[in-house]
């Protein structure tokens, strides 16, 4: 039963990765990181259970703060910093 | 079955290695960077070393991203193109030289015992005596933690001087004049209320779960440096919602610099008390009568020094640059 | 007891595990940013909340007990703050809803304006 949930969050942490990588706005690839984000804390909970070692909870734990401190840390990014101040004359804009 | 995993998540690492040189939009690279602190993560927990993994999942994957986006909030977002070459430019040289190294590097490894044997020298010369009597010795479940502080803490103790040097280069570097003038900062953040009001309920709980991660370092994955970085992640979520000049109100210049040399300070200390009674530099058996317990003294306040040092150091980075970058903001 | 307690744990496991793949398809199929936002932040905090749950039901002992509730009340508060927090910085930025036209049918290939 384990390995099913499993193979489930893996399937849906590729899914949101693929989001990241052809969202066309900046806020999709945000928003895939932090669901991919909380998948992984999902992931370390249920491998440690599966592993029969739940030492894995503190890292689940570590992960799901970290992941929100990151989503804050970006949208304060965005906020502050203009848009000129980052495109000077001799930058290319290409991904 | 195992391998498989290993081989997945090894490649996604490349991938991402690939992807972080290519792409040009820096911002893009710190998110693709914090994806391959999280992979690496992964990667250790599936080698049951779950230690390394907590501190990767803290330190690289959380508190590298954000101070990488502080760093970006000053120099600009996007990699200058590379124009016209220069007339010296010769990439197939430099491109056969790498790979020359490289095939000596890989058939210099060829010697080597493999992975894993029984007889190569790491699992063959002190090993064996740290794993055998840990229990014995020192007293405490955790094996790493009794490496980290106590066989090894000559090396641990080098390891938190580094941290405070790099405190100190930062400050030498980026510590103006001008911070005695306050910035009045028109807090951007001040119309959300919902992150103010949820953070004010999450603060403390990370704070305590932080020392619950610093003296639980001796029965489970944790200690000092991982400690360390979870209370400092909390100050900078409560700078980062409620703005620089609420957060020195709490913790001001002084006061963490002060504590950033006294973790230090502590460390050094606990081993010139040993030196003291009778024993070498860093050796607990000589901290009370009994050496159990003395090991396990040491070991508690070594890491203590540990976790305040890289606390007050993390703090000081993150509250230096904020303050650079918002004076940045404002001359231009 | 405990016979029902495992398949009870099961169950909310495979719930859990179906709701986060729902959630995810919906991240790549929706036309729009707040429409997969939408998708995302429910099913994710739904899901977690689910599986955690189920996990909790076949602790071993009692510490994991406390630690899945501190994880399950950590994600309950900052999972939904997050896609707040996310929403309203898009909303400030310029992206807007995709909202049907005058025929009032959605016009899914005219693109918001806005964003980066």
């Amino acid at each position: 039963m384990f390995t099913a949930v499993t193979i489930a969050v893996l399937v849906a942490m590729a899914l949101a990765l693929f989001r990241a990588y052809a969202g066309p706005t900046l806020y999709d690839r945000i928003l895939a990181v932090n669901v991919f984000g909380t998948k992984t804390v999902l992931l370390i909970a249920i491998v440690g259970f599966l592993m029969g070692r739940p030492e894995f909870l503190d890292i689940a734990m570590v992960y799901a703060l970290m992941n929100f401190i990151t989503v804050i840390g970006i949208l304060r990014f965005f906020e502050y910093s203009t848009p000129d101040k980052s495109a000077n004359s001799e930058t290319v804009k290409d991904q | 079955m195992e391998s498989f995993v290993h081989v997945v998540i090894l490649s996604m690492l490349v991938t991402t290695a690939i992807a972080i040189v290519r792409v040009k939009d820096l911002f893009a690279v710190t998110m693709l960077a914090g994806i391959y602190g999280l992979l690496s993560a992964s990667f250790f927990v599936l080698m049951d070393a779950h230690d390394v993994a907590f501190t990767e999942a803290a330190v690289g994957a959380g508190i590298s991203t954000l101070l990488i986006l502080t760093t970006l909030s000053m120099t600009g977002r996007f990699e200058k193109a590379s124009v016209k070459p220069q007339a010296d430019y010769r990439p197939l040289l430099a491109l056969a030289l790498v790979t020359v190294t490289g095939a000596l590097l890989i058939y210099g490894t060829q010697d080597m015992p493999g992975f894993g044997t029984a007889d190569a020298p790491v699992q063959t010369h002190v090993v064996p005596r740290y794993l055998n009597d840990s229990a014995t010795e020192i007293g405490i479940p955790n094996v790493v933690a009794s490496i980290l502080a106590s066989y090894r803490g000559y090396d641990t103790f080098g390891e938190v001087v580094v941290i405070f040097t790099a405190g100190i280069g930062v400050l030498a570097m980026m510590m103006s004049k001008a911070s005695s003038t306050p910035v009045v900062q028109t807090s951007l953040m001040s119309d959300h209320v919902v992150l103010r009001i949820v953070s004010k309920m999450l603060i403390p709980l990370i704070m305590l779960f932080a020392l619950y991660v610093q003296f639980h370092g001796e029965y489970g994955p944790g200690g000092g440096f991982q400690a360390g970085v979870i209370f400092a992640s909390a100050f900078i979520l409560y700078a980062m919602l409620f703005g620089l000049t609420e957060a020195r109100k709490v913790v001001n210049n002084t006061l963490v610099q002060l504590l950033s040399a006294l973790g230090v300070l502590l460390y050094g200390s606990v081993g010139v008390v040993a030196m003291i009674n009778g024993g070498s530099f860093l050796d607990y058996d000589f901290l009370s009568a009994d050496p159990v317990a003395g090991q396990m003294l040491g070991i508690l306040l070594v890491e203590l020094g540990v976790g305040i040092t890289v606390a007050s150091v993390m703090i000081i980075i993150f509250f230096t640059f904020t303050a650079r970058s918002q004076k940045a903001g404002e001359s231009d | 007891m405990s016979i029902v307690a495992t398949y009870l744990s099961w169950a909310l496991l495979v719930l859990g595990g179906l709701l986060c793949i729902s959630g995810s398809v919906g991240l790549l199929r929706f036309p729009d940013f707040f429409t997969r936002m939408h998708a995302a932040s429910v099913t994710d905090t739904l899901a977690t909340g689910m599986i955690l749950a189920g996990l909790m039901l076949q602790a071993p002992t009692w510490i994991v007990f406390g630690k899945l509730i501190m994880i399950l009340v950590f994600v309950l508060l900052t999972g939904p703050t997050a896609g707040h927090a996310l929403a309203k910085a898009a909303l400030h930025s310029g992206l807007t809803p995709l909202l049907p036209g005058k025929s009032g049918v959605l016009d899914v290939d005219n693109k918001p304006s806005g964003g980066m």
